[in-house]
């Protein structure tokens, strides 16, 4: 009995110290970790492919204007699954490895994000110019951004 | 005020109950594993205790059924005051993927006045750690409320750099 006793506490000292310093040291997560979400806004085209794939309904689109198109993603009830990232043509929506999303407000747990369309002069639906200087020409690009009369 | 109350009324010994709410289990597991010698929430006091009546904090897990949600409000009665509510992961932070179910409630702010939210799915240990010591005052927030806006004629004009890659 005692001797199994003093046993066991050898086997004790022998592992040493195990716990984490954690908050005092970081402590990263393994590479290919899902963590909160991020948008790239120069990457974004609003085609909403994101929204129509996220089981949990972050991802809401909005046509705030014939020629802006606004996403918001409420990512408090984000699962983390990564099928935004997956199915995103343009790479613009990403899953980052930052897992310290702890806040004492949960307006704190939304990202929006405003993307300038030009619609179809056919059918009327939203779609970006191909190019930088093409887009400048779009009449919605001036009028939502504000910019030119 | 309140931050520096909690931190006076709670900076020594925070006991806590866990209650889970219609959870998976996914977050509880990872709730337990904090308390484990690895992460040792002992180092900040945190005990997990097994009445409500002798806790200062509430960890909430899932996304408050519709059947528990009256049970929660008594369980939220019963802990002395002050007092702080988690909302652990996800589902306990905005309803998970069961937000708009029938089912539940949607987040256990419905229910109760949550003090701190951590979300994930399930979190991290270290998350919670995270948000138990950021409760405590030890660590600065990460997250704010993002908006972006694509440049507007003016910013390009300006010349900010362009990061989108122009396909033709
Ligand atoms: S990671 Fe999953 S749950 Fe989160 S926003 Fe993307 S698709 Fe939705
Ligand atoms: S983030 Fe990607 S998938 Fe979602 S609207 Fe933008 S371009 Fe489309
Ligand atoms: S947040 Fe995820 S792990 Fe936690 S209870 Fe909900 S579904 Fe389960």
């Amino acid at each position: 009995m005692f001797m199994a006793k003093l046993r066991e506490a050898v086997i004790c000292f022998k592992a040493g110290r195990v716990t984490l310093p954690y908050p005092a040291a970081p402590h990263d997560p393994e590479p290919g970790f899902r963590g909160k979400i991020t948008i790239d806004p120069d990457l974004c085209f609003g085609c909403g492919g994101c929204a129509n794939v996220c089981p949990a309904g972050v991802i809401f689109l909005h046509d705030a204007e014939q020629h802006a198109r606004i996403l918001e993603l409420h990512w408090s009830r984000c699962t983390y699954c990564g099928r935004c990232a997956e199915v995103c043509p343009e790479d613009a929506i990403a899953l980052t490895q930052m897992f310290e999303t702890a806040t004492d407000r949960a307006e704190d747990m939304v990202i929006s994000l405003k993307v300038f369309m030009g619609p179809c002069q056919r059918c009327g639906r939203c779609f970006l110019p191909p190019t930088v200087l093409d887009q400048m020409d779009v009449a919605g690009f001036h009028e939502a951004g504000g910019g030119r009369p | 005020m309140l931050g520096q109350m909690c931190k006076k009324a709670f900076g020594r010994a925070l006991w806590v109950y866990h209650a889970n709410a219609g959870a998976c289990n996914g977050c509880d597991i990872e709730v337990i594993n904090v308390l484990t010698p690895y992460y040792d929430a002992e180092r900040f006091g945190i005990r997990l205790v097994g009445s409500p009546r002798h806790a200062d904090a509430l960890l909430v897990s899932g996304p408050v059924t519709r059947q528990v949600a009256p049970a929660l409000q008594r369980l939220l009665d019963a802990l002395p005051r002050p007092r702080l509510v988690f909302a652990i992961g996800s589902c306990a932070t905005g309803g998970g993927c069961w937000f708009d179910s029938y089912a539940v409630l949607g987040g256990a702010d419905k229910v109760l006045p949550v003090d701190f939210y951590i979300p994930g799915c399930p979190p991290r240990p270290e998350a919670i750690l995270y948000g138990v010591a950021f409760a405590l005052g030890l660590v600065p927030k990460q997250v704010a409320a993002e908006h972006f806006s694509q440049e507007d004629i003016e910013q390009l004009a300006a010349g900010k750099p362009m990061t989108r890659e122009v396909r033709t």
